[in-house]
């Protein structure tokens, strides 16, 4: 059957065919629907871990013990699962496993922009790069017969344009691969380092195999046109050139680590000027020089940001079709949802003068104008380690004028182990966890907080309260962060308090709580344009010419203007008289 | 047929990724080749979004360029004039009128622009624009502007409306399937020229 999908379910679809039985991940843009789609076949065990590196054991778990498995994740997700990457190149597998990395060039969504191709040399893991939708299912498929036959995990390497970009695939049936024999191998599975060195052995005969199978496989390909240009490249920049240079000769490599060198050669001597496209690092490219091969690659195409057919036009023909310039309009930045429980939290926190050390999610934008609520945003989890290294480098006066802002599924992500470090090394940082009681930012994922799983199952959730109890934080406030009084009066006691606390500012999310309120509206003659209402920064609440005016279909209710507005003139619509 | 370019734009939660998905099955169900790249994440929360899509014999990068766009569907004005530069010059602008405040308009610090009819007017010729805000609610649900689009797009483009019936049944939820072929139909006869 034909059918529109996209890059994502594509892996997903590959997984089900391949015969997967246990699929695991951490959500992450823009890797996100390869679990959630996965999640929808019955023969599959799909679940959301608490983070990546979790989400990789279980996976080499359920390898081990002879059922084909698969894990994903974005390229930031590779670091935090890198500690078990490493070592399942050592080991191998039993069933096949596939690690899914998606890279995110240009940073849609992303805090930094990586090359997990780079993870896959470092590893020695070998790795496959899909074009398009029904090649994320034929490579998935064909990497669990490279993974069994190899004894490797295989790496596939997505992309944003990839995983995002729906396109026509043909579904097939699924394969019924029974659980293999599941034996005790302390020699292979036991990494220390007598055994240790000898899987090394395993590695380099692997990899040599490997590279010199890879220059007969299927996905590969060259297509050969006119030779005066040839064209070396893998994934979305595949089609890009392809679309820019109709007429060149290309060779579309499906298998990037290693590399197929003896295709490679061939085809360098077939053609006259030969290019490496590709997006980011110049991974490819410094291995073909590294072979005496003279390629053009970064000397001309940017490492950092998409690449795009125009591009390659304008660096290989020497001009980019016709286009006009952008006009010079307002930006138009992401912002929290009207109703946003996170919103509150930053206008207090603004209006304290605290200094916030932030964590990543949809509260990150409380970094953004007119909030600007937030110091720093550097990875899962490290609000809280580094709000901690804040206080233990400028002393207690500057820690009384921070917090540590982190969400619920993040906290339970990467947090945890920094709160056990606030307090066995006796600080005093105060910890604000939004708990919405959902994974915003990727679009509503569960998590262990919130009491369901990723099959739909209803689990007992887990209690921060008690959690940060054990942990040995002796002050925990659970607060409604739409009462802006107790929040503000919590985060005064709490920064004040010479021991850790822990602050959570509970209520769903206000894409998922559907319970009806009244909008509010504005009295333009109790009005006194003060602007405060402004520095929530919420969207309906609208500057028109000289007037503060709500939107009415915008506005959730929430009610937080009217508790900041000093005037009385906010009130629920309708309510106009009993003001 | 060589690949044809349609770029979407609007706000975050404007509805653009449904109406890509419409077009999808629209495409798809015409025996073409049909490739939609989407954004997801960040800045769906609001921001300006984009989806791309393509169809033709054949479709290669799923990325619409800078000078490559047929038509430019535009689901806010601001938006229309922030892409309008993805246009072929023969290209066609779609544009619905409705305005809506990024943030920085909304604080004050910057004026919504009143001159984008005369820039669209300057920047393509005759843009196509329709008060699909205005239309969506006079049937009574605001959040069916997206179909509304759908119909003023239908109209220039050459595909018997049956199909388009068929991708939007086949896409929404079961329940609004009515006010979404209302809706749509609105938008087709609303968009004559």
């Amino acid at each position: 059957m034909k059918k529109l999908i996209l890059g994502n379910e594509g892996i997903a679809r590959g997984a089900y065919e391949a015969g997967v039985k246990v699929a695991t991940a951490y959500p992450g843009t823009p890797s996100t629907e390869i679990l959630e789609s996965a999640s929808k076949y019955d023969e599959i065990y799909a679940e959301w871990s608490p983070n990546e590196k979790v989400a990789m054991e279980v996976a080499i778990g359920a390898s081990f013990a002879g059922a084909r498995a698969m894990v994903a994740m974005k390229h930031v997700g590779l670091n935090v699962a890198a500690d078990p990457l490493f070592t399942v190149s050592y080991t191998g597998v039993n069933a096949g496993l596939v690690i899914v990395a998606a890279d995110d060039p240009g940073m849609h969504s992303s805090q930094n922009e990586q090359d997990s191709r780079c993870y896959a040399r470092a590893s020695q893991i070998p790795m496959l790069e899909p074009a398009d939708s029904q090649e994320a299912i034929d490579f998935v498929k064909f990497a669990y017969e490279l993974s069994e036959k190899y004894d490797t995990p295989i790496l596939i390497r997505m992309t944003t344009r990839v995983s995002h970009s729906q396109s026509v695939a043909v579904l097939g049936r699924r394969d019924d691969i029974p659980l293999r024999e599941y034996k005790k191998l302390p020699e292979k599975n036991v990494m220390m380092p007598a055994m240790a060195k000898k899987r090394q052995e395993a590695i380099k005969t692997r990899m040599k195999d490997i590279a010199e199978a890879a220059s007969d496989m299927w996905i590969n390909r060259i297509e050969m046109n006119d030779p005066s240009i040839g064209i070396i490249t893998s994934g979305i920049t595949y089609q890009y050139a392809r679309e820019a240079l109709p007429n060149a000769s290309i060779l579309k490599l499906g298998i990037i680590n290693p590399l197929p060198r003896k295709l490679i050669e061939s085809f360098a001597a077939k053609v006259d000027r030969l290019y490496v496209i590709e997006e980011l690092q110049p991974v490819i490219e410094e291995q073909v020089k590294s072979w005496g091969i003279s390629v053009i690659g970064k000397e001309v195409f940017p490492s950092q940001g998409e690449l795009s057919a125009n591009i390659i036009a304008e660096k290989v023909l020497g001009e980019a079709p016709k286009a006009g310039l952008p006009q010079r309009i307002p930006a138009r930045p992401p912002v929290m949802c009207p109703g946003c429980p996170h919103r509150g939290v930053f206008y207090v926190i603004r209006k304290l003068g605290l200094h916030a050390t932030g964590d990543i999610g949809c509260y990150t934008l409380g970094a953004l104008p007119p909030l600007q609520a937030m110091d720093t945003c550097v990875c899962m989890g490290a609000s809280i380690g580094m709000a901690h290294g804040m206080e233990k480098a400028r002393g207690r006066d500057f820690g009384r004028k921070l917090v540590a802002v982190i969400g619920d599924s993040t906290f339970i992500h990467s947090g945890i182990t920094g709160l056990i470090d606030v307090v066995y090394n006796q600080g005093n940082s105060t910890v604000v966890i939004l708990d919405n009681s959902t994974t915003g930012m990727t679009g509503h994922q569960d998590h262990p907080g919130t009491g369901h799983t990723l099959k739909g199952n209803e689990v007992p959730p887990l209690d921060l309260v008690k959690l940060a109890e054990a942990v040995g934080i002796k002050h925990i406030s659970v607060v409604d962060p739409f009462d802006l009084a107790r929040v503000e009066n919590v985060l005064r006691e709490e920064v004040q308090r010479d021991e850790p606390s822990v602050i959570i500012m509970q209520r769903p999310c206000a894409l998922l709580d559907r319970s009806p309120k009244a909008p509010v509206e504005i009295d333009q003659d109790l009005c006194r344009k003060c602007n405060v209402c402004l520095r929530l920064g919420c969207p309906a609440i609208q500057k028109k010419q000289d007037a503060v005016i709500i939107d009415q279909s915008l506005c959730n209710g929430c009610g937080l203007c009217i508790s900041v507005c000093r005037f009385n003139a906010i009130g629920r619509t309708g309510e106009q008289d009993e003001r | 047929m060589s690949a044809k370019n349609i770029l979407i734009a609007g706000v975050g939660g404007q509805g653009t990724l449904l109406a890509s998905r419409v077009l999808g099955k629209l495409f798809l169900s015409l025996g073409y080749d049909v490739k939609i790249s989407e954004v997801h994440g960040m800045a769906q929360r609001g921001g300006s979004v984009v989806t791309h899509v393509k169809y033709g014999d054949k479709v290669y990068s799923p990325l619409v360029e800078p000078g490559g766009a047929d038509i430019l569907l535009a689901f806010e004005k601001m938006e229309a004039v922030r892409w309008i530069h993805f246009l072929k010059d023969d290209g066609m602008a779609i544009v619905n009128t409705q305005e809506i405040d990024p943030m920085p308009v909304i604080l004050g610090t910057e004026q919504y622009p009143g001159d984008l009819d005369e820039l669209l007017n300057e920047l393509c010729s005759n843009p196509v624009t329709i008060d699909a805000l205005s239309i969506a609610a006079d049937l009574g649900n605001v959040r069916v502007v997206n179909t509304v689009l759908m119909g003023a797009l239908a109209r220039h483009l050459d595909i018997d409306v049956t199909k388009w019936e068929d991708a939007i049944k086949a896409t929404v939820p079961p329940k609004t399937i009515d006010i979404n072929l209302r809706a749509f139909y609105s938008g087709y006869n609303d968009c004559q020229e």
